[in-house]
């Protein structure tokens, strides 16, 4: 009786209805299998069973199962969408897990120890007991190139990668420069050519990594992964070397000079301000006593 | 001399029905061999399946590679024959379209194939380009177009630069001409007759227009309801026939 009382007083958030992370224990198997077979052939698309979820595709759905697959009870959950915690993406997310799951969430990179994301890396560096789980929409780096699935697994098989320069090419006689600024395909380990999922290529080389990396499509029922220090190659032309760009600016609100920028138009005249990406970030500098040129002078109670 | 190709009793079928059977001949460095026959004869079905496009249910394809001399491309691995397919042999196909990518510039269509054997150099994969657009007679200011901005025989033209581009040593070709109006088609047998002469090249050309083989082709092979049914020196075949087909195939032929 008293046992029932507490759990009636527990967080009511918690549906016990629901096996723990939404998915049951066998599903949560066949993920997992995918998820070795795919961190033992870095940068291989695993084909999976991928479930119906409670949200649409193109939400994370493939994130959202790897991460239900990945979770255990002891983890601190942070979910970040274009970097940032508080975009209606993350926060779904994030509720969807504290509901079904009752794990920590925390808005702090280094407190997480899984980490799912959409469109952006982390500025902080990661550790070897953290996961990144990516949400991936197109998981083929070829598809648009050649639109026959029979056709890039042949090529995937026998490692025929023209085709993928030729892209780069076309940019470049496009645009005299190249001009792919996210999704910017990279070879792993020398071996597979694999879509980051549309990252910025700013984020590309710290796909070189200390944690382990996941990516789950639902869409296309894939899973890929790169584990801890995989060597991963962004490609390029040996005359245009590949380059990590970003926005020519400073943080608006925290000063950093090293992260990568949104930029925000804040009036009819033009006036546009430039800031972080990755929010938790940002807060943390500012709450640190670092400051940018558009700082608000209210700003700083709320940091 | 150890020839280019070597066939060896092909045979495909399709189910019960014949593709083409019993077909064999030896191809020298150099040599052009025309293919001629109705539609239905069989000559597509042979041509694809001595490029690898098709799999023969008999017989072998000898080609004489760089590295190891005759090898049968019907048993070799397929990332060989693959790589076999993108630098010593070419494949024009009757329709451009078949052959190029259209959302791809005329400049990264041509340099397809050189990225695919590892070039890794935008400056000079589009020199290439741009030198090979000059020899099959494009402006080179059309680099950056795209081929469906382009005319059919321009087209053509560029799907021959872009299979060239490699340097291969055996083109093979279905009806490169057809659909074209005849001027486009003299301009173009004249730029193929030089590349031809020019590099060295051997091929092997599928076509059912009689004047493309006289003026492509040193030897010629005529095929009716999948098998051969006469074969030898073009302008013999071609002005004295013994075989009642190519007889009626020689007199369809209107004399303007």
């Amino acid at each position: 009786m008293t046992q029932i009382e507490q759990d009636k007083n527990a967080p009511d958030t918690v549906m016990s209805d629901y096996n723990f992370a939404y998915l049951d224990e066998q599903t949560k198997r066949m993920i997992r299998r995918a998820i070795l077979k795919s961190l033992a052939i870095p940068g291989y698309q695993v084909p999976f069973a991928s479930r119906e979820m409670p949200m649409p595709y193109g939400w994370g759905t493939g994130g959202v199962q790897v991460s239900a697959a990945v979770l255990t009870p002891d983890d601190t959950l942070k979910v970040i969408d274009q970097g940032a915690d508080d975009t209606t993406n993350a926060v779904s997310i994030r509720r969807f897990f504290e509901k079904t799951a009752g794990v920590a969430v925390t808005e702090a990179t280094a407190e997480a120890s899984i980490i799912q994301t959409r469109h952006r890396i982390p500025e902080a560096e990661l550790r070897e007991d953290q996961v990144l789980v990516y949400q991936v929409p197109i998981p083929e780096p070829l598809r648009f190139l050649e639109p026959s699935e029979v056709e890039t697994r042949k090529m995937h098989e026998l490692e025929e990668y023209g085709l993928m320069h030729v892209k780069l090419y076309e940019d470049i006689a496009q645009h005299g420069a190249i001009a792919t600024a996210y999704a910017y395909p990279v070879k792993v380990e020398g071996r597979y050519v694999m879509d980051p999922s549309p990252i910025p290529k700013f984020d590309n080389p710290k796909l070189e990594m200390a944690a382990i990396q996941l990516f789950g499509a639902g869409r296309e029922q894939r899973i890929y992964a790169l584990p801890p220090y995989t060597q991963v190659v962004s490609l390029d032309f040996e005359d245009y070397p590949f380059e990590a760009s970003k926005a020519d600016h400073l943080c608006g609100l925290c000063g950093a000079e090293d992260s990568y920028l949104d930029e925000l138009i804040v009036d009819d005249e033009g006036g546009r301000l430039f800031m972080c990406s990755d929010t938790d970030y940002c807060v943390a500098r500012q709450a640190a006593g670092h400051r940018g040129s558009d700082a608000a002078p209210t700003l700083e109670g709320v940091a | 001399m150890t020839p280019l190709l070597q066939v060896e009793d092909i045979a495909k079928y399709y189910g019960t029905r014949i593709g083409c059977t019993g077909v064999s001949f030896d191809l020298y460095p150099g040599e052009v061999m025309g293919i001629v026959g109705e539609s239905g004869s069989g000559k597509s079905t042979l041509l694809n399946t001595l490029a690898g496009h098709l799999t023969p249910d008999r017989g072998a394809v000898r080609f004489d590679t760089r590295a190891d001399g005759l090898r049968d491309t019907v048993t070799m691995s397929e990332p060989e024959r693959r790589m076999l397919s993108r630098t010593d042999w070419a494949f024009v196909h009757q329709h451009a379209r078949d052959g190029l990518r259209m959302n791809v510039s005329a400049g990264g269509n041509v340099g397809e194939r050189l990225m695919a054997v590892g070039a890794r150099h935008y400056g000079k994969i589009r020199a290439t380009a741009s030198d090979w657009l000059g020899r099959v007679e494009i402006n080179e200011d059309r680099i950056d177009d795209r081929p469906a901005s382009f005319s059919g025989g321009m087209q053509q033209r560029l799907q021959i630069a872009r299979n060239l581009v490699t340097g291969p040593r055996l083109v093979f070709m279905d009806e490169p001409t057809g659909g074209l109006d005849v001027s486009v088609q003299a301009r173009l047998l004249d730029l193929l007759r030089n590349l031809v002469r020019e590099m060295g090249l051997s091929a092997i050309i599928v076509t059912h227009d009689l004047a493309v083989v006289r003026l492509l082709a040193d030897r010629l092979m005529v095929m009716k309801d999948g098998h051969v049914v006469e074969s030898g020196l073009t302008d013999q075949v071609l002005d004295d026939p013994q075989h009642g087909y190519t007889q009626l195939l020689v007199s369809s032929v209107l004399q303007v």
